[in-house]
């Protein structure tokens, strides 16, 4: 019972804080309504048992994204303008709608094969294990890392002073 | 009683949300910003088969951590190409972006 007020509190949060970032003109507002979102989506995660993502998520998301973005606001801030629609407003909302249709559509039509396994908890030790593990994701994590490497000085070459 | 169903509409509306945020805003950095919510709204879907389908093996939540990883990529790199954009031309607008249009 907690548990499914929690969820549709936290699901509320998560949609509205979305709708105010398409909808507010001002791009300053609708990046701090993004990281009320992103704390939302945290929440979400804890509802389903992941505590490992929901700290990641308030570190990357919450504390190094949204400053990242918000550092670039306040760097190309066109004042007045703000972020105007376009002219697409009303095809894009029937592709949204649709999508979201059709989506729901597959998720309720689809049958899952639920599992009745015990859930891991706290899910770091068997993250960890299945990360570092010699027959588990070793070699995207050392590609993680070539990545990284390659998009911040790729971020520095770009953005430097010519 | 909460299922992998809620998880998952809730995952689909906030990437219908940021889908349109996409194809309608005219600030790169707004786009950037409706870019984000998809990824989480990805990530929740991921994190939800993790715990209704493989709740002993967290599949699923490897491949948010990854999924993570390369949004702060992007987000780095995106903004990086804005500012030069912007510092080339002083305008973010994606429609006046037109260099390489024809």
């Amino acid at each position: 019972m907690v548990f499914s007020i929690g969820f549709y509190l936290l699901a509320i949060v998560v949609i509205g804080a979305a709708l105010a970032v398409v909808v507010m003109k001002d791009v300053f507002r609708a990046a701090l309504a993004m990281v009320l979102c992103l704390v939302a989506v945290a929440g979400i995660y804890i509802t389903l048992n992941a505590d490992f993502l929901a700290g990641a998520q308030i570190l990357v998301y919450v504390g190094a994204i949204s400053i990242l973005l918000i550092l670039g606001i306040m760097l190309t801030r066109e004042v007045q303008q703000g972020s105007p629609a376009n002219k697409y407003k009303i095809p894009a909302f029937i592709t949204a709608v649709a999508f979201f249709g059709i989506m729901c559509f597959a998720f309720l039509k689809t049958p899952w094969q639920e599992s009745a396994a015990a859930v891991a908890e706290p899910t770091t030790a068997t993250l960890a294990a299945r990360l570092f593990a010699a027959d588990g994701f070793i070699l995207p994590v050392e590609i993680t890392g070539v990545l990284i490497l390659a998009a911040v000085i790729g971020a520095i070459v770009m953005a430097k002073e010519k | 009683m909460v299922g992998l169903e809620h998880f998952l509409i809730l995952s689909a509306a906030l990437f219908a949300i940021g889908m349109y945020g996409v194809f309608v805003k005219r600030n790169a950095i707004a786009i950037l910003l409706c870019i984000e919510l998809m990824l989480n709204a990805v990530n929740i879907a991921l994190a939800g088969f993790s715990r209704y389908i493989t709740p002993d093996a967290l599949t699923g939540q490897i491949f948010a951590i990854f999924i993570m990883i390369v949004a702060a990529a992007e987000a780095a790199i995106g903004l990086a190409i804005i500012i030069a954009i912007f510092r080339h031309r002083g305008s973010i607008d994606p429609e006046k972006i037109n260099l390489l249009k024809w």
